[in-house]
């Protein structure tokens, strides 16, 4: 087998994985990854110094967790981990980097891509005040910092992690206020034979359910949010039930998301495909049965394809490398390297999952009437601080058909996150302004850099290669 | 600016690491993000840069980049995914004047 | 979209020239429609440094670019938005002395012009400009200068030509075009036969293909420029800034925004795609900090580019065409047809109703290109260029 380096862009449950099955075949695959330790966001780990055990952290996942943790940190030396190490561009086979703040070019010959995935939010009057965060962002508090948000938390939207953040904080000892799901009753009853049939995962639903009614915290089905009360940080919060009348909750923090969204940027630089999903009304990146993306020798996996969730993202790493494997055998055939059985044994466990991952996308659907209703005055873009007001009058202006357009007329989606955050409310605007399918909106397409990049680190130093 | 917007749970026997926000002394502890030393005290991050009031990060991941303070060294740093180091002198407010520093 | 349009003009390329043209035909009475590959101002009408300056131009469009410069403060009669266009003045850096001279040179030739440039140096550099950098020995301040936003000038113009009566076709690629007895006959990607007495050819980098159909042969080199975005900054940086040689120039918004740019990207034509480019972005990072050393501190949020059509004199090609009656090129504006643009469309309507313009065109004639007769001396009245030439163009 012919030397070639390959390159993993993310050390989540796809990139550990993949990186695992990678050294596991001799190879010394390089594991790019910005945050100082290996596990990505579901199994992050806390920083040296803190005591807590894996139960605490990962609950129902804590098995699971230790186990990755431990098999990659025992690959140490078989695998070539870089952390802290932003990938902040690539161009045909090299990606630049900035590695403890300096900047590196890194060529490849193959690169994965698991860059994981962010909550998908849609904005609502007062999100932008301190004490509102996404629940991936309230869960984070908790297992990397044992932080509340706050002393007593709203939590609310259409997510998995609504219940499990929710329960968790309760477990934690935080004051749980409510817990709203914008999912109606109906929907989320029609959901459930699919969730409790798919495996362990719905049962583990029930299980956070119970826990928070044990602790008599409400739940409830159908509400829609409204606003936050308070001028400086919040204070409480307005919502209406599903019959439409109005509730006003006294809190200091509120936690809200609606599933997740693919960090797709990088494998929008590198001219990967992507397609709307239709079952996740959102946009992906187009990979085949085995985790190739449309570009030759690049390959994806996990939540920043496709949001599946940790354990599938965990065997589509397994099958992103074991794909890499069997590419890598075909420059020298005779040698196989037993991939192919390995691959359908991939596939045959995704695809098992398949059922499940519909059932979460039915009892948890994108409320995407939500953000075609957000009122003019409310901020959609909280980088530049543009109002959909200020949005929906660009587009009646100068007519763009599709986001990237209206991104230039109006600013929005063009701050520091580049659209991360309101990127999926802005198409969903445009779209019923234009009187079309979400999908003809288009998707903001990723700029370099995906991050933003100090100029310091390239005025004061000469670039070096690695 | 308002009180302490984070509620530390659990951990709290760490060391102390000394940083000031606003001029004021923190104890923040080894191991806190930037963000969760301010947010631990105090209850703003950072203004928006464009006058619609405080903001306190939003996603934690790294992801949305509005957590990104000031420190009166002149740094910019990204709350959520920087620990808190002995020293650091954050500045919350809006950055003033034209000239150069 | 398939089906047969007759029109008194055509125009190929939706950039803020031809747009403005339409705009003018429209007004005129004119059965006019436009089409555009992509969208109007998606190339170099879009994606440029958004600077709208005379200093420092070839002399030989200096009365284009006076043209321009008027037009630049109608813009609110004309299209009914400013394209947030505002006279701050542009600052031209010299880092030595010998710069310094040549930047004494353009202020003596512009005055010719009837432009004012003002030489600045000493302590009332430092007193004006004190966050500019130490390398920096002189300055010269053409304050008649400024900048705008180049993301909504060309989509402006296209909505005002649109609202006077003009087609504006996007998504309509011309895929080919002939003149015959009847006049000019065109098809596009749609299917759609299109008929025109006349044809403004005012495709960007995709110029010289269209003169190709016709016959006529220019060297056009596609560029991509290489441009960057930070975060929000304290508005210190008043006025539009470059420097003698080219190789980086900056502004700032009034949100606090830093432009800057220089040299190079790349691009794909197949693909019709470009990049600002990971080497030049990182070289354009330090040569920024050379001349503005705080913005050190600051973050790049994003970089963009796009496709400019370059000729070999980095002069326009702009007349009608030396081999078909009623075609009309406009095209080659070499990385500075930002602020020309709404000038070109006024000359281009002219030329097509009139045959003839108020503003010089000579300089600009194909026949320098393509060996015909060409309709005035070419090299008598340039001059004004700076010395490093070769990196000047990409500040628009």
């Amino acid at each position: 087998m012919r030397a070639e380096r390959v390159v993993i862009v993310g050390a989540g449950p796809a990139g550990m994985r993949a990186a695992l099955v990678l050294a596991g075949a001799g190879l010394r695959p390089v594991v790019l990854d910005e945050a100082p330790a290996s596990g990505g966001q579901i199994y992050r780990r806390q920083p040296p110094g803190f005591t807590r055990g894996h139960d605490a952290l990962y609950g129902f996942e804590a098995g699971r967790a230790r186990a990755l943790h431990d098999a990659f940190d025992a690959a140490d030396g078989r695998i070539d981990h870089r952390p802290g190490t932003l990938v902040w561009n690539i161009e045909g086979r090299r990606l630049q980097v900035l590695h403890e703040g300096a900047p590196q070019t890194l060529e490849f010959d193959r690169l994965l891509l698991a860059t994981g995935a962010m909550d998908r939010v849609i904005p609502f009057p007062g999100w932008t005040l301190p004490g509102v965060y996404t629940l991936g962002g309230a869960q984070i508090a908790l297992k990397h910092q044992a932080c509340a948000i706050g002393r007593r938390v709203v939590f609310f939207g259409a997510s998995p992690l609504l219940p499990l953040v929710a329960a968790q904080y309760a477990a934690a000892g935080a004051e749980v206020a409510a817990v709203l799901d914008t999912t109606p009753m109906r929907a989320k009853l029609a959901a459930a034979p699919g969730l409790l049939t798919g495996g362990k995962t719905g049962w583990k639903g029930v299980v956070y359910l119970a826990r928070l009614a044990a602790r008599r915290i409400p739940y409830r089905h159908g509400i829609t949010p409204v606003e936050v009360l308070g001028e400086e940080s919040v204070e409480g919060f307005a919502y209406a039930d599903a019959r439409g009348r109005r509730h006003e909750i006294a809190c200091d923090a509120i936690a809200f998301g609606y599933g997740l969204k693919s960090e797709w940027q990088l494998a929008d630089l590198a001219g990967c495909g992507f397609a709307f999903d239709a079952g996740n009304h959102q946009w992906r990146v187009v990979a085949d049965d085995a985790g190739r993306s449309t570009v030759p020798g690049v390959y994806l996996a996990g939540d920043g394809t496709r949001i599946g969730g940790a354990d599938l993202a965990e065997i589509a790493g397994e099958r992103a490398a074991r794909a890499i494997l069997a590419d890598l055998s075909d420059i020298d055939p005779g040698d196989d390297l037993g991939q192919g059985a390995a691959l359908a044994a991939c596939a045959r466990r995704i695809a098992g999952q398949a059922g499940l991952r519909r059932a979460v996308e039915r009892a948890f659907p994108f409320p995407a009437h939500l953000a075609r209703a957000i009122p003019d005055d409310c901020i959609l873009c909280r980088c530049e601080a543009v109002t959909a007001g200020e949005f929906r009058a660009a587009i009646a202006r100068l007519g763009p058909h599709d986001v990237n357009r209206a991104k230039a007329f109006s600013r929005v989606g063009m701050g520091r996150c580049q659209g991360r955050v309101c990127g999926p409310a802005a198409a969903e605007i445009l779209a019923v302004v234009r009187g079309v399918g979400v999908e003809e909106a288009g998707r903001l397409r990723s700029q370099p850099p995906v991050k933003p990049v100090p100029i310091a680190a390239f005025a004061d130093a000469a670039e070096g290669a690695a | 600016m308002s009180g302490p917007r984070f509620r530390r749970l659990a951990e709290t026997g760490r060391p102390p690491v000394p940083i000031t926000v606003d001029g004021v002394p923190v104890a923040a502890m080894q191991g806190d993000t930037l963000m969760t030393a301010i947010l631990a005290a105090y209850g703003r991050l950072r203004v928006s840069d464009f006058g619609d009031g405080p903001r306190a990060g939003f996603c934690l991941m790294g992801a949305c980049q509005d957590c990104w303070v000031r420190l009166a060294d002149g740094r910019r740093l990204r709350a959520c995914t920087t620990y808190a180091e002995p020293g650091m002198a954050v500045l919350t407010g809006a950055e003033e004047g034209t000239d150069a520093r | 979209m398939t089906g047969h349009l007759g029109l008194d003009a055509a125009i190929i390329g939706g950039g803020t020239a031809g747009c403005a043209a339409a705009l003018h035909l429209a007004r005129h009475g004119l059965n006019v429609a436009l089409f555009e590959r992509r969208t109007a101002g998606s190339q170099a009408s879009g994606v440029n440094f958004g600077g709208v300056r005379e200093q420092g131009r070839d002399f030989a469009e200096l009365p284009l670019s006076r043209r321009a410069r008027q037009i630049w403060d109608r813009l609110p009669e004309l299209i009914g938005s400013d394209g947030e266009f505002m006279a701050t003045g542009h600052l031209k850096l010299a880092r030595t002395d010998e710069q310094m001279a040549s930047l004494e040179d353009f202020a003596r030739g512009a005055a010719g012009y009837g432009l004012e440039i003002e030489l600045i140096t000493g302590n009332r550099l430092r007193a004006d400009y004190p966050w500019l950098g130490p390398q920096v020995v002189g300055a010269s301040l053409c304050r008649s200068d400024g900048q705008a936003n180049p993301r909504i000038v060309a989509p402006g113009f296209a909505q005002a030509a649109r609202q006077a009566g003009a087609r504006i076709c996007e998504h309509e690629a011309v895929i080919g075009a002939l003149r015959d007895e009847g006049g000019f006959r065109l098809e596009t990607e749609r299917g759609r036969r299109v008929t025109a007495r006349t044809l403004i050819n005012v495709a960007g980098a995709w110029g010289a293909q269209v003169a190709a159909w016709f016959g006529e042969a220019v060297p056009i080199e596609p560029q991509s420029p290489s441009m960057q975005v930070t975060e929000p900054l304290p508005y210190r940086v008043r006025v539009n800034i470059g420097v003698v040689g080219g190789e980086v120039y900056a502004r700032q918004t009034p949100r606090g925004n830093l432009i800057f740019g220089g040299g190079r990207g790349w691009n794909d034509m197949a693909a019709i795609t470009s990049r600002a480019g990971a080497t030049n972005v990182m070289g354009a990072m330090q040569r920024l900090t050379a001349v503005l050393p705080w913005a050190g501190a600051a973050h790049v949020i994003r970089t963009w580019s796009g496709i400019e059509g370059y000729t070999p004199d980095e002069i326009p090609v702009l007349g009608p065409s030396l081999t078909t009656p009623g075609l009309i090129h406009a095209f080659g504006f070499s990385g500075h047809g930002f602020q020309l643009g709404p000038a070109v469309g006024e000359v281009l309507a002219e030329l097509a109703i009139s045959g003839r313009s108020e503003t010089p065109l000579a300089p600009f004639a194909i026949g320098r290109f393509t060996g015909g007769a060409t309709a005035g001396p070419v090299g008598a009245i340039r001059g004004g260029r700076d010395p490093n030439a070769a990196m000047q163009q990409g500040e628009t």
